[in-house]
């Protein structure tokens, strides 16, 4: 039940205030699309770069996008009704991420094939980039939340969370831009894409866990 | 809607053992390097009111949230005995509203009470949350978000779950914040009554309560108990 009501309540917040969705779309569409105009608009260039481009981007729209994900609720009073509710923190928390997914990965996922056509990547390797995007943008998210929880209580965290952060997600952009280099050259990608899947189902079914010991800590317990 | 409260208070649990709900043995806390408490040691039982007091500063918020386990960092020790001997998570029996109320601005006062309740297992059912905002003077506000609530109203709405709630130990820290003088008179009334129908009341407060409360006085680095 509360996993329903907290998935609801944040897809309704998300309605009301709806820059918070626009915002991290925004900023992944108009750093792909102004890269070319400051490199080079040559197709085999673009092509070659594409991969790291549409990652990076992403990656980076997804730190900035976990930074409010418990500073809102946690002004407001909102996070210590959840820490003391009579209840485990481990189902709203996945809740909280599902919903995060879905309002703002969910958007770069859907955006991403289209700016891969735009940097010319080959078709395979736009296909390829898709499911990379689908199934890394989930571990952002989860390992993110893990940093978001730990610095919700300081005034400005957003710098430490990018340092906590940003070393857990070297790995999904490695493995995440490898593929689609992999795709555009012809290579296998499957064994790359299933360990990008991999990381995702560990990092989502582990994440909650150790968001709500970051959430007690930033307590003060 | 006499009735109703009443209907309410006879759901909550009557004390089935003598057990304090809750114990506190020499509860040390210091913050800063400065010593907020020592050596506080109290019971409270069922049915009891207690109201912890003192000065700006005093650490009465600190020590709320140590009772509802928000804050770690104390020496001593705290105990819930009835529920221990009943083999229960003393979370489930309690609620604690702290001094900021806990909604979110954007969203209705249904919808923050619908997910409050979610918290707590129950289903908010529409006409009962209805017939409670009317109680806490809220009537026609059901569907309005809360940014356009005073503080005042804002607190109503927390407070609520006084009604919508069934718990045996209440927390409460500046429950009284901007609320009218109606305000208080109604909470006041409900705190006695929800004490009366066995539950722990404790609340931190400048505001004493009409009748009979014990005081946990905090100042000066000690904690004293009346």
């Amino acid at each position: 039940m509360s996993f329903s009501a907290t998935l609801s309540r944040e897809l309704l917040l998300a309605w009301r205030r709806p820059a918070e969705i626009i915002n991290p779309l925004f900023f992944f569409v108009m750093v792909v699309a102004l890269f070319p105009l400051g490199v080079s608009p040559r197709p085999e260039l673009l092509a070659t770069l594409a991969p790291g481009v549409v990652w990076v981007a992403a990656l980076l729209a997804v730190l900035l996008s976990v930074d409010g994900l418990f500073r809102a609720d946690h002004e407001c009073g909102a996070l210590e009704q959840l820490l003391t509710a009579p209840q485990s923190l481990y189902i709203p928390v996945l809740a909280k991420l599902v919903a995060h997914w879905i309002l703002t990965g969910l958007p770069l996922v859907l955006m991403a094939p289209l700016l891969g056509y735009m940097l010319h990547l080959s078709e395979p390797a736009i296909a390829v980039l898709f499911v990379a995007v689908l199934l890394g943008t989930p571990t952002l998210i989860a390992l993110g939340a893990i940093g978001a929880a730990l610095t919700v209580s300081l005034r400005s965290g957003g710098i430490l969370l990018s340092l906590l952060v940003l070393p857990l997600y070297v790995p999904v952009l490695v493995f995440g831009a490898g593929v689609v280099t992999y795709a555009a050259n012809g290579l296998p990608v499957s064994g790359v894409l299933a360990l990008l899947a991999a990381m995702m189902l560990a990092s989502f079914v582990l994440a909650p866990a150790a968001v709500a010991a970051g959430l007690r800590i930033s307590s003060g317990n | 809607m006499v009735y109703f409260a009443a209907f309410l208070s006879c759901r909550l649990r009557s004390p089935v053992t003598d057990l304090p709900l809750l114990q506190a043995e020499d509860l040390t806390c210091e913050r800063d390097d400065r010593v907020l408490f020592a050596g506080l040691s109290f019971a409270a039982g069922a049915g009891e009111v207690w109201q912890v007091a003192g000065p700006n500063g005093a650490g009465k918020t600190t020590l709320m949230r140590i009772i509802s386990g928000l804050h770690g960092h104390y020496e001593g020790r705290l105990h819930w005995p009835a529920a221990t001997s009943a083999g229960q998570d003393p979370r489930q029996q309690m609620l604690s509203l702290g001094h900021r109320p806990g909604l979110r601005v954007e969203l209705t006062v249904l919808e923050n009470l619908r997910w409050w309740l979610a918290l707590h297992q129950q289903q908010l059912v529409r006409d009962q949350a209805e017939q409670v905002l009317a109680l806490v003077g809220l009537t026609g506000y059901e569907t309005v978000p809360v940014a356009q609530l005073s503080a005042g109203q804002t607190r109503r709405v927390a407070l609520s779950l006084l009604w919508l709630l069934d718990k045996a130990v209440w927390l409460l820290d500046e429950p009284f914040t901007a609320l009218d003088a109606d305000g208080v008179a109604l909470i006041e009334s409900r705190l006695r009554e929800l004490a009366d129908a066995g539950a722990l009341v404790l609340y931190s407060s400048h505001h004493r309560l009409n009748g009979e409360a014990r005081q946990i006085c905090l100042g000066r680095g000690a904690g004293e108990v009346r």
